[in-house]
């Protein structure tokens, strides 16, 4: 039910891929993955192929590979559907790129939140160990030892930040490290990590299969691919959608149901909040680039209330390290609360968006700088629903 | 605590160590086994395995302290945590918490007086396209309404015991 | 001479973020291009952008670093821009490894900053004037140079945390706290004691103790290290000097100080003179004038420590190597850091029986004055109020222990920090460096170039070795070491190991001690092995080291103290700290001990005059006798590291 278009994962022949990287030397692997111009899937858009060379000719004596699963944007489930149906495709791409980097071991960063999901994926992995798609010699060769474990998150939305996850994993406390070194050379336990997306992983199986080219004839020249969208909200067909990179928000709109929308945010809680007049634009890296989330909204709702939502999630999942987003979220939260009392100037109104601009830039990490996204989408775009309001009670 | 207690409690945290080793990255996997089993991270408890696992105890409390999900109060048997993101709340997570309140006597943050149900807030569970959404314990329920909120508590007294509901149980909440 | 960085090497215990950064370069001399406003030069790869601007005068705002301290790139207020980064950079955290081009004031990084400063001020509750940090404040200076003339996002009006007062070292106020971390890592990374932490996470952040206990309640060793540190008033030492004050303004009573040799060393800090400015004869000026009776050298009693460690140390050997008799294990600990002792009897009680039963300078100090000295003068020690000028924090909990009370009372009334007595020093009008200098007073003004050094780590070991080994060859220790300098164990290494070789021939042996074994010849030929740490972390590698029968495990003799750089760098000294600050101090301190061998003084405690008085006069029965057993020596308590 959650499906709700055609997907090109149905119909990918499981270790099919996994299979073809082990005839080929790791080079050529990322030279695939490379040639096909994907970029990360979790929103933030780092080419993987690079980010696979740099891990690959890191030193280490060990390296990993690190599925992000801790999916914990406002709006996205895409994830959590990928792991429900296609978990041999996520495992058979973490094993493709521990090939591809040198890697020896793998470890799934699953979400507190989606523990019944868990089970699944134990016997997924299982059976592949069973197969020899895991364990030594991966399909019989000799060069190459791979296992994977689920490792348990905790209920903490910065972990799906990669150093956060990292320390994390490290038994600390989930706080994002200072960038650089980036993971690629000093990653968990200090060895060269890469950190992708579920959804990255399932593509390089995709694309050990159907090849670099077929990838790259989907999208755009600078947003190759499909990719998987999760459409909530006030639409009529909530769920998980496929579409070329670079499909507009019309289009989106269209295939999910719904002719009247007031506002659209791409890419959940840390995304950018778009009015009708910018439906046309384009969901790919080079315009809105997003880890996935569509929240639509119909002409009733409030924007102050959505602002209010995000504002709290961030002031409730800041790790808290960093001072911008410990205490600018708070500011900018109690900010909103203000203006939705009438008890906001304009002088205090622009102070604001200065402190979510700080922000922006101040942040120690990707939380931080994303915050205050959609506080100021929503401010740029409905200052007239947002000023003027009539003068209540100061909420408790 | 009695003695008794604490020695069985130090010689599951030693399994515990022998199962999820003894580096700091077993810190939380054995965290976890204890909140699940315990519902609640003791005093005790910290320092043991802050103990066996050479670190400091103030540095288990700052873990357990960080991630919702472990916690150092003593939660109930189901703990029911609704999803307050904004696809749920557009969705009448409201309506569904005030049931809950209401049926359960208690608020967000409370734990009933039998230990048997504590209520939380959740940021968003991933079930956006399904809300409103809840988890009790590992389980995800959605589509909740303020009606279905009085089977689903029966469905947790009914299993009420020694043993938390099985994943197979899960249809019939 | 500079401090080993605990966060460089392998054993530490900081998360792999907060590391100094081991930057792999292609061959370690390669430099990287930096164009930072308008210079441009080349500097050693992997040096950060702070550092670099540092070198060049640039001055860049800090607040969570500290040059003490790993990384730790929290509180933002030191961004940069970097050309080409779409995000501002935190220059203190980022390493050069390829050519960039810096701005460290555009109106983009103005702005953040200042934006940054009003985010903490929103936060920090208190007003500046009466705040002990007032003029000493790295907010507060931030403020004034960030021009802060309002709270733009508001200040609050209420205290929201409770003032921790329980310890009897340190006071913790959250309210005035800043987030920036550095006592966490001065407290876990540092000194490896692990009092502190960050709990909770977003707004609801603190700085924690374990379970949120009063820091009287936890494992905290008292060292003051995380006061030294910290950039506001959230961490201070206990005041007293309003008891201080109130004895001294008590016609009745009769008020004696007695002065380390650290918080001479460093008291000039607190008026505006360059590190290393030594104080040692104005302060004694100021003192007297502040309305002390009288004014003490509390080098006095640690040329008495010398006598009675040594001798304890002499006895431990023979009954070990002579008579195999463990019962008092060697290696031997000194046992003169408060801060130290209670982090054996926290982390290592089943060490305890090697720590000297001796008590600290102040101890002994304060068990003679309300005794010896009170019945040469016939004062009634009721009356005496014993104070200690100390650079440290610990030393007030350990005057409070209760096994410190030998003389019939509390041997030492209060104990005085560098900071406290600056103050009182302030409050009274006087200016410290236009003092005219004066002496100490007798019985105890009489002190050595031994006394002196305690101050600075290796210093006990030196003047205990400047001791042995005259008692021991019969010779002067400046047949084996030029002016009696024993540079082997002297340094800011964090642990460091010596091995002195006994000559064949033995004696005489001073008559002091002469008594102590029936012969000296099992000493011949002997190889003593000393060892040194300071700070806790390294005082922990040793002990470790000595767990697993390293070379640690071997000596005879290890110098431990709680701080970095010993007693210079205590907990009670002037803020800031850092490792020039603490190795300028060193100076004044070797300097002074120096001018005791230029003026024709002794140096070496078993000369002191007064010392061998005492002996006379009083403690008959000699170093480690009975009356030395009752006033001068202590025992200990097996703590435990659970949190009760």
């Amino acid at each position: 039910m959650t499906i709700r278009n055609n997907m090109t994962l149905s119909s990918v022949e499981k270790n099919k891929g996994l299979a073809a990287a082990m005839k080929m030397e790791p080079a050529g692997v990322i030279g695939i993955i490379r040639g096909s111009g994907m970029k990360g899937r979790g929103g933030a858009g780092f080419p993987t192929g690079a980010k696979w060379h740099f891990a690959a000719s890191a030193k280490g004596e060990r390296k990993f590979v690190v599925c992000n699963a801790d999916e914990g944007e406002p709006g996205t489930f895409k994830d959590r559907v990928l792991m429900d149906e296609w978990p041999d495709l996520i495992f058979e791409g973490m094993t493709i790129a521990g090939y591809a980097i040198g890697a020896q071991e793998g470890i799934l960063y699953l979400r507190g939140e989606y523990t019944y999901i868990r089970k699944a994926l134990e016997e997924c992995l299982a059976k592949r160990r069973e197969e020899n798609l895991l364990g030594n010699h991966v399909l019989g060769n000799s060069n190459f030892s791979f296992d994977i474990h689920i490792h348990m998150g905790c209920g903490a939305y910065v972990c799906g930040e990669e150093t956060a996850l990292i320390e994390s994993l490290e038994g600390y406390r989930g706080e994002a490290r200072n960038r650089p070194p980036f993971p690629v050379n000093t990653g968990l336990n200090g060895m060269p990590t890469i950190v992708n997306n579920v959804e990255t992983f399932a593509w390089t199986s995709a694309i050990l299969v159907n090849g670099a080219d077929w990838f790259k004839a989907i999208g755009t020249s600078k947003s190759t691919g499909p990719k998987m969208l999760s459409i909530s909200g006030d639409v009529e067909c909530p769920g998980v959608y496929e579409f070329p990179m670079g499909t507009t928000v019309n289009d989106v709109l269209d295939a999910a149901g719904c002719d009247c929308a007031k506002a659209v945010i791409i890419g959940g809680a840390s995304g950018h909040c778009l009015p009708p007049a910018e439906f046309s634009r384009a969901i790919c890296y080079e315009d809105i680039s997003t880890g996935g989330a569509v929240i639509v909204f119909g002409p009733d709702r409030d924007m102050l209330d959505v602002a209010e939502s995000f504002l709290e999630f961030f002031a409730d999942e800041s790790c808290g390290q960093c001072t911008p987003c410990r205490i600018g979220n708070v500011k900018l939260l109690e900010g909103v609360r203000m203006l939705k009392c009438g008890k906001c100037s304009t002088n205090c109104l622009r102070d604001l968006c200065a402190l979510g601009e700080t922000m922006q830039c101040a942040s120690k990490c990707g939380l931080g700088q994303s915050s205050p996204n959609a506080f100021l989408s929503i401010v740029r775009h409905f200052k007239n629903e947002i000023l003027g309001r009539a003068c209540t009670a100061a909420e408790s | 605590m009695l003695t008794t207690q604490q020695d069985r409690l130090m010689g599951e945290i030693n399994e515990l160590v022998e199962v999820h080793g003894h580096d700091r990255s077993a810190l939380i996997p054995i965290l976890q086994d204890i909140q699940s089993r315990y519902h609640a991270i003791s005093d005790f408890t910290m320092q043991v395995v802050a103990d066996r696992l050479e670190i400091h105890p103030v540095e288990v409390f700052g873990v357990v302290t960080f991630y919702s999900f472990l916690n150092e109060k003593h939660h109930g048997h189901f703990v029911i945590r609704v999803c307050r993101t904004i696809s749920c709340d557009m969705a009448g997570k409201d309506a569904v918490a005030q049931q809950l309140r209401s049926d359960l006597g208690i608020d967000f943050g409370e734990t009933t007086s039998d230990g048997r149900f504590t209520l939380e807030w959740a940021n968003c569970i991933g079930m956006c396209d399904q809300g409103p959404a809840m988890l009790v314990n590992d389980h995800v329920l959605t589509h909740v309404t303020p009606e279905r909120v009085h089977d689903i508590l029966a469905a947790c007294e009914k299993t009420f015991g020694p043993h938390t509901p099985q994943s197979d149980e899960e249809h019939t909440l | 001479m500079k401090d080993t960085n605990a966060c460089a090497d392998d054993t530490c215990r900081a998360p792999v973020s907060q590391r100094t950064q081991v930057v792999d370069a292609p061959g370690t001399s390669a430099t990287v291009k930096l164009k930072i406003d308008d210079h441009e030069l080349n500097i050693p790869m992997g040096t950060t952008i702070l550092e670099a601007a540092r070198e060049l005068g640039i001055h860049i705002p800090t607040l969570c670093h500290h040059d003490d301290l790993c990384v730790a790139g929290v509180c933002r207020v030191c961004l940069v821009e970097v050309e080409g980064q779409n995000t501002l950079q935190a220059s203190c955290a980022y390493p050069i490894t390829q050519p960039i081009t810096v701005k460290t004031h555009t109106r983009k990084v103005r702005q953040a900053r200042r934006h940054i400063i009003d985010l903490l001020l929103s936060k920090h509750y208190g007003e500046c004037y009466s705040c002990f940090r007032n003029n000493n404040c790295e907010l507060q200076s931030l403020a004034k140079e960030y021009g802060v003339d309002f709270f733009r996002f508001g200040h609050p009006e209420k205290p929201l945390y409770e003032v921790d007062r329980s310890s009897y070292s340190v006071v913790r106020d959250m309210n005035k706290c800043v987030l920036c971390r550095r006592c966490i890592r001065t407290c876990i990374d540092l000194q490896e004691v692990g009092v502190l932490e960050a709990a909770g996470r977003s707004d609801g952040t603190t700085i924690s103790t374990y379970l949120d206990k009063p820091l009287g309640e936890v494992v905290c060793i008292n060292c003051g290290q995380c006061i030294n540190r910290c950039p506001t008033g959230a961490l201070r030492a206990k005041d007293r000097t309003d008891d201080v004050w109130a004895a001294i303004d008590n016609p009745e009573k009769h008020v004696v100080i007695q002065t380390a040799p650290s918080p001479r060393a460093g008291i000039g800090e607190e008026f505006n003179q360059e590190p290393g400015t030594p104080m040692t004869w104005k302060m004694n000026t100021a003192l007297k004038r502040c309305g002390f009776d009288k004014v003490f050298d509390t080098n006095f009693t640690a040329d008495l420590t010398i006598i009675e460690e040594g001798t304890e140390l002499i006895l431990r050997l023979y009954k070990n190597l002579v008579q195999s008799d463990s019962s008092q294990p060697l290696p031997q600990f000194t046992s003169c850091s408060p801060g130290w002792v209670k982090y054996i009897e926290h982390f290592y009680p089943e060490y305890l029986p090697h720590v000297s039963t001796c008590k600290s300078p102040q101890q002994m100090f304060g068990a003679l004055i309300k005794t010896w000295y009170a019945r040469m003068n016939n004062i009634d020690p009721a009356n005496i109020v014993s104070v200690a000028l100390m650079p440290c924090s610990a030393k007030k909990f350990e005057c409070n222990r209760p096994e410190m009370r030998d003389s019939g009372y509390k041997d030492v009334d209060n104990g005085l920090t560098t900071r406290e007595l600056a103050q009182m020093i302030r409050e009274a009008g006087i200016d410290l460096p236009e003092m005219p200098k004066s002496d100490f007073d007798n019985p105890f003004g009489t002190a050595t170039g031994s006394g002196v050094i305690f101050g600075s780590t290796g210093g006990v070991m030196e003047a205990a070795l400047r001791s042995v080994i005259e008692f021991v060859t019969g010779k002067k220790v400046e047949n084996f070491y030029d002016h009696a300098n024993i540079i082997p164990v002297r340094g800011f290494e964090g642990c460091r190991y010596a091995e002195l070789q006994i000559p064949d021939e033995v004696g005489p042996v001073p008559e002091l001690i002469q008594h102590l074994v029936p012969n000296w010849d099992w000493l011949k030929g002997a190889t003593l092995k000393v060892g040194i740490a300071h700070g806790t972390a390294n005082a922990k590698k040793v002990m470790e080291n000595i767990k697993a029968g390293g070379k640690f495990s071997e000596c005879h003799f290890i110098e431990f103290m709680a701080c970095p750089g010993g007693c210079l760098g205590g907990g009670g000294q002037p803020i800031p700290t850092s490792p020039e600050i603490r190795a300028a101090r060193a100076r004044a301190i070797y300097a002074e001990d120096a001018a005791y061998g230029d003026a024709g003084k002794a140096r070496k405690s078993h000369e002191n005059p007064a010392v061998l008085r005492l002996y006379s006069e009083f403690l008959t029965n000699g170093p480690c006798g009975h009356k030395s057993h009752h006033l001068l020596h202590t025992h200990y308590t097996a703590r435990g590291k659970y949190i009760g």
